[in-house]
């Protein structure tokens, strides 16, 4: 593509409208590949081939419903749009010849249900009450994430042109603040004050960073926005690159993304092409440089002064702030980081408006969360709520509820980081300080359900063991303190606990909250504090049993 | 740290008001207010590494405990150092490191000196509530000059801040992650075959015995207790300002002839001064400037060599610059070779019978005793060992000596009187002064009427100065630290490089900050206050000397007109000068 001005994106967008056929959508994200997507993939576009028919074979990134993969999307003219589950390469030859050739749905294969709840902010302004709403993962399974014309199809590149033509970068970072996006990453640090902190601070050359190093347990928000929408978070970086005046940018992503890596790649490499990256950007004398840097898998990198650490080359270490980041980041000079959703949420924000964002959601949590609903629920997948959704709608609607004859007995949210929240506080609102006020938080989006079969000490042992595994050892309270809680819950686990213990887990969990250096090291006892607290029958009964005459 | 902003902050330490100026820490306003917030990781000659959180403190109004060490108190706060929550906490994070830390107090080389034993004690802790889990590591003595032992070591990072971005050696370094995490070379090798220079910089600042100098106190009382032999100790210059810290006397306090007391009382039989070494080393490095200034022979600029943890790291990291190394040995190595030549000639005593112990504020000089076949030039070892200021304190206390009411000693004055020049040798910027002094009268022969050089003098990491000299401007410079040393560097090579005049003519680098008296044997403790207590200390001895020019000293004219003859003579690079070569920074 030859690098595009600001009035060019309009025709692009007509071109494919006018150009738009019949297609048929594989999803392949990380876990439709797992799955099998690929062999179906390929089956389709050699069905395609053997019988001559004049349709679109298309890789799309993950919809969410990760349960149902393989997913097929097939678009024929004449038979309402149909996705269908759990295709195997067998089922290719049914769908080409029945729905594609004969214009009859494949109903045993056909999953509604699925695609009714995906509702997205292309399709309509506002969510449906106790239904998904995709901001953040608008894209993601609707489009090629290697192609850049679709995304500026579906609506992309219109923020950026929006801010280079009619706002000051000031603008821009008071339409951010106005919105009332809160960082997505976990703490829920405002984003406009963020971006105008960096911009307000001195230095000669400042830095944009998206922050993809997504490394809780059972969540995959980032990874799957990254390899199904790359352009998103490039677009966002872009603004945030404008608003803060930064021409250099890095994205920071784990190595153990491969395809998000090669997404983004691919994306960067597109949009270079396009002018969309690199100088003069749509035309406009704003120039930005954007580069990857790969985690070597320290889920430490993703606090951010550690994160800093690890791309300018040193081992990735936490340090003491102030100075934060915005003031003295890389190489000292200031540095937004952002995350990844974070940034995936402002192309919309600034094409639709502050006010429409501010419309979803709660008043002190704006817009929307994406959560990797996984554990013991049918329906287990990548869920995008409206802030304030209780967990309950989330787990029993969206999740469709316990497995067979199970019960529910406990929500995880916020990672290793976060609080197990028992079954009887399942209506509470999905919001940073109603999370906070249970003892768990928002964290970046993992949320693991649990039912009677599980053992709430083996889960705290098993959060805890995470930690300690992560923890950098830089300072004492997380490096020991962390193993030698460790240590009791192992012995909790296997039932030979002594009265003390539960003592003992108290005291060290409040020394690592109070006088560890970072967010690991302070959040690393919640699991423990907050099933302590919810759970202390388990812990009794963790307990040994005094010996007679011991 | 240099501050530039003039403004100041208001704030409330436990209810008292303090106004420092912005950027001032917690910790440091607390101080200020007589306010002791207990500290494990932070030195005060050290930025914060913020590792251990004892020094956290309260924000009123907040739930923030932030760390004393590394938080800049900031307007209006009302920090709170003190309650019982803040204590119990304080002590729960000791209870922790303690866990990881082997209880062997009475066995360790830090019993008494250790400050997480301190700390320990201050907080009354009387059992360990938490099982041991002290890991399994090696020791590493590899180098003969300082010992890691990563098992006692509680990972408060002061070594890597030295060794890293004091020093610039980058031996040192953080393995593995979370409870595994521990101090030992980069690359996971013998510390002998990293790039460690052995200046002991690390040894000097570890709060516990995870990096101890490589204790050769039982070598020295075998040498002492063998009848056979004659033995020779010679002490520092800036052994004699730090050596009374360890006997409770305010620092930079001159114990010179308490020491040559102590020394004699041991038994040795022969007490010299390395200062007079240092006497020796001007005459020839002097004359080797003379003769590259004068004669156009050889290198501009002459960069002093006497520290051998420079000289390991100019061999390591900067070999270009061997040609403009001074070929001078450092003054102990020159009273060793002289003892075992001119000092048994003339007693008539069997040079393999004679030992001679350096007592040295350096780890280094450990090294440098057997660095090459230059230091056997008397045919045999020149000098058999060096301990360091820490070593010999040990010795005197075990001596059973009472070091206060010791009265004064003299020494053996044939490799032992001393001048001015000499002693400040231990300073930085002492060595430039010192040949400055010689210098000017070999040039002009005429005295140098400025014998103080200020420009040489203070803590700043790089000093320069200018002079005239027969009409010719002569650029000087000082670099201490080796962190500091590459600036100096880089500019000679760049006026090199574009054929301009030589950035300077001569240049003194010391290895550790502030010269030997911060050297990385002395005492602990070590902060710029105390580094300008010592030089103050070495600086009035200068004063206080009957000769204060190293050419007026009667033995030394008295050691070249009866043996060396003239300085730079063949004889005289014999046994008095060495060369060097490019070595790899890391052995394998």
């Amino acid at each position: 593509m030859a690098k595009l001005q600001k009035d060019e994106l309009e025709g692009i967008i007509q071109r494919h409208r006018e150009s738009s056929r019949d297609w048929i959508a594989v999803g392949m994200g990380s876990c439709g590949l797992a799955a099998g997507a690929d062999a179906v993939y390929r089956a389709l576009v050699d069905g395609a081939r053997e019988r001559g028919l004049e349709i679109d074979v298309r890789r799309t990134g993950c919809l969410g419903a990760c349960h149902a993969e393989p997913l097929v999307e097939v678009q024929v003219e004449g038979v309402p749009k149909t996705l269908y589950g759990h295709v195997s390469a067998e089922w290719v030859d049914l769908i080409l010849d029945s729905h594609v050739q004969l214009k009859r749905v494949v109903s045993r294969l056909a999953v509604p249900e699925i695609a009714e709840r995906l509702t997205t902010c292309n399709d309509r302004e506002q969510p449906e009450p106790g239904r998904q709403y995709k901001i953040v993962t608008r894209n993601c399974g609707a489009i090629d994430p290697e192609s850049l014309e679709e995304y500026i199809a579906s609506g992309g590149y219109q923020a950026l042109r929006r801010c280079l033509s009619e706002l000051s970068p000031d603008q821009v970072i008071s339409e951010v603040e106005l919105s009332g996006l809160r960082g997505r990453g976990g703490a829920g640090f405002p984003t406009g004050v963020k971006w105008r902190l960096t911009r307000e601070a001195q230095g000669a050359e400042k830095f944009v960073v998206c922050n993809g190093d997504e490394g809780d347990p059972g969540a995959y928000m980032d990874r799957s926005v990254l390899e199904g929408d790359p352009f998103s978070v490039i677009e966002g970086m872009t603004i945030a690159a404008y608003a803060i005046g930064a021409s250099e940018g890095f994205l920071y992503i784990r190595a153990e993304y491969p395809l998000a890596v090669a997404r983004i790649e691919s994306a960067i490499r597109s949009a270079k092409l396009a002018g969309l990256l690199g100088k003069n950007i749509l035309g406009s004398d704003f120039s930005l440089n954007l580069e990857v840097r790969l985690g070597a898998g320290a889920f430490v990198c993703g606090e951010e002064t550690a994160l800093i650490a690890s791309i300018e080359g040193k081992r990735g270490t936490p340090r003491p702030r102030p100075p934060y980041p915005s003031v003295s980041g890389l190489w000292g000079g200031p540095t937004c980081i952002n995350n990844v959703e974070t940034l995936a949420n402002l192309p919309p924000i600034l094409s639709k408006g502050a006010d429409w964002f501010r419309s979803i959601g709660t008043e002190k949590s704006p817009g929307t969360k994406v959560f990797a609903l996984t554990g013991k629920v049918r329906r287990p997948g990548l869920v995008e709520i409206p802030m304030g959704t209780p967990l309950r709608t989330v787990v029993e609607e969206i999740g469709g509820g316990p497995l067979p004859g199970r019960k529910i007995k406990a929500v995880q949210t916020g990672g290793p980081s976060g609080g197990v929240i028992p079954a009887n506080l399942l209506d509470t609102p999905v919001t940073y300080e109603d999370l906070a006020a249970l003892g768990s938080m928002m964290g970046s989006g993992g949320m693991i359900v649990m039912d009677d079969q599980d053992s709430i000490v083996d889960i705290t042992r098993f959060y805890l063991g995470f930690c300690v595994e992560e923890s950098c050892g830089k300072c004492a309270p997380c490096r020991i303190g962390g193993r030698q809680m460790l240590t009791i819950l192992e012995r909790l686990s296997e039932g030979r606990g002594t009265p003390e213990d539960l003592e003992q887990l108290r005291q060290i969990s409040k020394t690592m909250k109070a006088a560890s250096l970072c967010g690991l090291g302070k959040s690393a006892p919640n699991p423990v504090l907050s099933t302590l607290r919810y759970f202390p029958e388990e812990y009794e009964r963790a307990i040994a049993p005094a010996k007679a005459n011991a | 740290m240099a501050r530039t902003a003039a403004r100041t902050v208001r704030a409330k330490l436990n209810g008292i008001e303090v106004v420092v100026p912005e950027g001032t820490t917690i910790l440091e306003a607390a101080e200020k207010v007589h306010l002791k917030i207990p500290t494990l990781c932070k030195h005060p000659d050290l930025p914060p590494t913020a590792a251990c959180g004892i020094c956290i403190v309260r924000v009123k109004g907040t739930n923030q405990m932030p760390r004393a060490c590394c938080t800049p108190l900031e307007e209006g706060m009302e920090i709170q150092t003190h309650d019982p929550e803040i204590v119990e906490i304080r002590r729960k994070v000791l209870e922790l490191i303690l866990s990881k830390h082997p209880n062997e107090c009475l066995t360790c080389g830090r019993n008494g000196t250790c400050e997480l034993q301190r700390l320990a004690s201050d907080f009354g802790i009387r059992q360990q509530s938490l099982p041991s889990i002290v890991p399994d590591l090696p020791k590493d003595e590899s180098t003969r000059t300082i010992v890691l032992e990563p098992r006692k070591c509680i990972a408060c990072g002061r070594c890597l801040t030295v060794c890293q971005e004091l020093q610039n050696v980058w031996a040192l370094s953080f393995l593995e992650r979370g409870i595994d995490t521990r101090m030992a070379p980069a690359g996971d090798i013998l510390l002998a075959d990293s790039p460690c220079i052995s200046c002991g910089q690390c040894s000097a600042h570890c709060p516990t015995g995870a990096i101890f100098e490589y204790d050769e106190t039982e070598r020295a009382w075998e040498l002492l207790r063998d009848p056979e032999l004659h033995c020779v100790v010679q002490i520092a210059p800036a052994v004699r300002v730090a050596i009374g810290e360890a006997f409770g006397y305010p620092p930079g306090t001159n114990l010179t002839g308490k020491l040559y007391a102590a020394l004699r009382y041991m038994g040795f039989d022969t007490v010299f001064d390395t200062n007079f070494g240092a006497d020796v080393t001007i005459m020839e490095e002097g004359t080797e400037f003379v003769k590259r200034f004068q004669d156009n022979q050889g290198e501009l600029p002459l960069i002093t060599s006497c520290c051998p943890a420079w000289v390991d790291f100019m061999e390591k990291y900067h070999s270009d610059m061997i040609d403009h190394f001074s070929t001078t040995k450092s003054p102990h190595e020159i009273v060793g070779v002289l003892t075992k030549t001119y000092y048994c000639e003339r007693k008539g005593l069997d040079p393999a019978k004679v030992r001679v112990v350096s007592i040295m504020p350096c780890t280094a000089k450990k090294y440098e005793i057997q660095r090459s076949d230059d230091m056997f030039a008397s045919g045999y070892q020149d000098v058999d060992l060096s301990l360091t200021t820490r070593e010999l304190a040990r010795m005197i206390k075990q001596a059973g000596i009472d070091f206060s009411s010791l009265p004064e000693g003299e020494c053996d004055p044939m490799l032992g009187l001393y001048t001015g020049a000499g002693t400040i040798f231990g300073t930085s910027g002492g060595v430039l002064e010192a040949a400055l002094r010689t210098a000017h009268k070999l040039l002009t022969g005429e005295e140098f009427d400025a014998l103080e050089f200020q420009p040489a003098r203070g803590l700043d990491g790089v000093k320069e100065g200018k002079l005239t000299i027969l009409g010719r401007e002569v650029r000087v410079a000082v670099a201490h630290g080796m962190g500091h040393v590459e600036d100096v560097l880089d500019r000679v090579r760049a006026a090199k490089e574009n054929g301009d005049e030589p950035a300077y003519h001569m240049i003194e680098v010391m290895a550790c900050p502030g010269g030997c008296i911060g050297g990385g044997g002395q005492p602990y403790g070590i902060t710029d206050a105390l580094r300008l207590q010592r030089a103050k200390g070495l600086y009035t001895d200068d004063r206080e000397r009957e000769f204060r020019r190293s050419h007026e000293n009667p033995y030394v004219q008295a050691l070249y007109s009866s043996f060396l003859g003239k300085p730079l003579s063949e004889k005289a690079h014999r046994l008095l000068h060495n060369s060097y070569k490019p070595k790899p920074t890391y052995r394998r």
